[in-house]
């Protein structure tokens, strides 16, 4: 099996969809020229021509609308928006038409679009540039969020994706690009809507996704050390969620934490919750409780900004709560 | 203000153009009926006095042309021949409805005609009209997309970003923008710091014009062909600026407590299906009989489509959980 960076995975996503589809193209901010503000797209617009590799204007609203008008018209656009923050500008057009043209208009219009975007903060670019929003797609129906962890799962969901005949927010963490794993030669994908038991464990389920994956992993090394054996689910679709591998793996360990990057009120970690409280109440040894970012606008200094988004010894900590008598 | 009747056209088109926007008319009275009556919930905004603007458009487009429209949508559906009896029970909220019964008045869809919605959401039908005709060039057809907008729309971010789009990409939309001087109770004038609204596509270098009497059908189509036959040779995107004017009050609900009886009443003169009734008598292409069966015959249409409205069946309760996804 190849080592691949999350990056280059997501890159040979991009390239079989191109090469499948002759009807698919990328459109964003920089996708072409500049090589994509990640750098994903690197060397596209050489590959395969400005036909299929568009550079737009800064018009969230006007380009997601492009795509969905694309999609509807039976093309397989790919949309990139640069960083999820800037998603806020085409929120419109992605909740009212993009996860509403097919039920609004009876089942006529299908939107088979993927829209790539990259979430989360932790580089120092403040507030308006560090905000992890998937959890709000999250809560539309009619839409499917995939918040993949690791270069194999973002291959395999980036597949299952280009597949889906609706909406699909690829939501990427920039911190992750870098990261380097496995990546299966052969063809397989990961179905949207399936979570995956990370790491096996007996005596807690830690339940994450994005780069809050990683982290709850390192989270149960320490444990490890110390006597607890954490099982970590990776999420990877916020919507639809598989709770029933939440649910069996809550059953097994008979605790749970939950944790995420976005701040912690309303978050999508209390959405969890709530299901296991609905599902699994009567298998628990202990509340579930939650990790998430602080209730505050992302500050830039760095000593600041590292105070708001959980950390492996946090995560930690507050599995080690469930245990004290 | 008023032209020659285009002789160009053949009689029985004249008399489909006229018979047209009297069956509008008459579903839209009928369907204030029924609201009235609490058949009919929610919004709805009625189309009357506008009723050439859809006709004399929609009249010059191709099977393969694909429209798509705003909240006030009912007389661009009727007018691209959506069955009349599944408008009006989608109105009615049923089964057969033209969106299933889940769409209502603002949320017409017919893609078999190339309707591709009515959209609420006050210029977001924009760059969905851009997609659609991305489309087109991507392929090479040369088919085109009429975006219709409202004069509300236009100080709209959507609006700009279309048109920049659009005009950037040489797209094959023609951007239709139906000035009837009210966005709900708010003047042009007390809206826009350019109220004569064609002028902002010169910032986005797309040809435009005004048509100073959309009541006329005939100038209607004069300038609307115009317009079609420079997208369909390729110069990109067009922008035609019609003047109208609603008769009734933005939707149901209202008071219409913002604009005086005596400014309406000189639009009133200017009933559009009047002025080609007569137009046809003067010229001596429709006599009163001709114009009498048409009359009978929409009625008969209208009565048929409530009589189905009323006896179709609700959405069943499954049909909650249909079509959320693919």
């Amino acid at each position: 099996m190849p080592q691949l960076t999350y990056r280059e995975a997501i890159r040979v996503g991009l390239e079989e969809a191109l090469a499948a589809n002759p009807e698919t193209v990328i459109m964003g901010e920089d996708v072409g020229a500049y090589g994509g503000s990640y750098a994903v797209t690197k060397g596209f617009l050489e590959q395969y021509g400005e036909e299929r590799i568009i550079d737009t204007p800064i018009s969230e609203s006007g380009f997601v609308g492009a795509g969905i008008g694309a999609a509807i018209a039976g093309m397989r656009p790919i949309v990139e928006i640069m960083t999820i923050n800037f998603s806020l500008l085409a929120m419109d057009q992605i909740v009212n038409l993009a996860a509403k043209a097919r039920y609004m208009s009876g089942g006529q219009m299908t939107v088979p679009l993927v829209i790539r975007t990259v979430s989360g903060g932790g580089n120092m670019l403040a507030a308006t540039h560090s905000q992890s929003l998937e959890a709000w797609y999250a809560r539309v129906p009619g839409i499917k969020v995939v918040t993949p962890s690791n270069p194999a799962d973002a291959l395999g969901l980036f597949r299952s994706a280009m597949a889906d005949p609706n909406p699909v927010m690829y939501v990427e963490h920039s911190l992750l690009y870098g990261s380097r794993a496995e990546v299966p030669d052969e063809p397989y994908t990961v179905p949207i809507g399936s979570a995956s038991v990370a790491r096996p464990g007996t005596d807690v389920s830690i339940i994450a996704y994005l780069r809050m994956t990683p982290v709850a992993l390192s989270a149960a090394d320490i444990l490890e050390a110390e006597g607890i054996s954490a099982e970590v689910i990776d999420l990877r679709s916020l919507l639809p969620l598989d709770s029933g591998t939440i649910i069996d793996s809550v059953n097994r360990t008979n605790r749970a934490v939950v944790v995420e990057e976005t701040w912690e009120f309303g978050g999508f970690a209390g959405e969890v919750i709530a299901q296991i409280n609905e599902r699994a109440f009567d298998s628990l040894d202990a509340p579930v409780l939650r990790v998430a970012g602080v209730n505050v606008p992302t500050p830039y200094s760095r000593p600041l900004e590292l105070l708001t988004i959980p950390t492996a010894e946090a995560v930690a900590d507050k599995v080690r709560s469930l245990f004290q008598a | 203000m008023s032209t020659q009747t285009d002789l160009t056209i053949p009689r029985a088109e004249l008399l489909t153009l006229l018979r047209s926007m009297k069956l509008i008319r008459r579903f839209e009275e009928r369907s204030a009926e029924h609201y009235a009556r609490g058949n009919i919930g929610g919004f709805l905004h009625l189309y009357i006095g506008e009723e050439a603007v859809a006709v004399g458009v929609i009249s010059l487009l191709r099977e393969d042309d694909r429209i798509v429209t705003h909240y006030r949508d009912h007389g661009h559906a009727l007018a691209r021949g959506l069955d009349t009896a599944a408008c009006m029970a989608e109105l009615f909220g049923k089964a057969t409805g033209v969106s299933g019964g889940k769409g209502g008045s603002m949320h017409f869809f017919d893609v078999s005609r190339g309707f591709m919605g009515g959209h609420a959401i006050v210029g977001g039908q924009m760059p969905l009209a851009v997609g659609l005709a991305f489309a087109n060039r991507y392929r090479g057809q040369d088919s085109l997309v009429v975006c219709f907008l409202g004069d509300g729309a236009v100080n709209e971010g959507e609006f700009h970003e279309s048109m920049n789009l659009a005009s950037l990409w040489q797209l094959p939309v023609l951007f239709l923008l139906e000035n009837n001087g009210f966005g709900m109770g708010t003047r042009v004038e007390r809206a826009s710091a350019q109220p004569v609204i064609h002028r902002l596509a010169d910032r986005h270098n797309i040809r435009s014009r005004r048509v100073d009497n959309g009541q006329d059908v005939f100038d209607v189509r004069e300038a609307t062909q115009t317009a079609i036959d420079y997208i369909r040779e390729g110069n990109g995107p067009y922008f035609l600026e019609i003047m109208t004017y609603r008769f009734r009050g933005h939707s149901m609900a209202d008071p219409l407590e913002y604009r005086q009886q005596h400014e309406v009443e000189p639009w009133l003169d200017l009933d559009p299906i009047r002025l080609l009734t007569a137009r046809l008598h003067e010229s001596g292409l429709a006599t009163p009989d001709e114009i009498d069966t048409i009359d009978a015959d929409v009625e008969d249409e209208v009565n048929a489509a409530i009589r189905f409205a009323l006896e179709s069946p609700f959405p069943s309760p499954d049909e909650l959980y249909t079509d959320v996804y693919a």
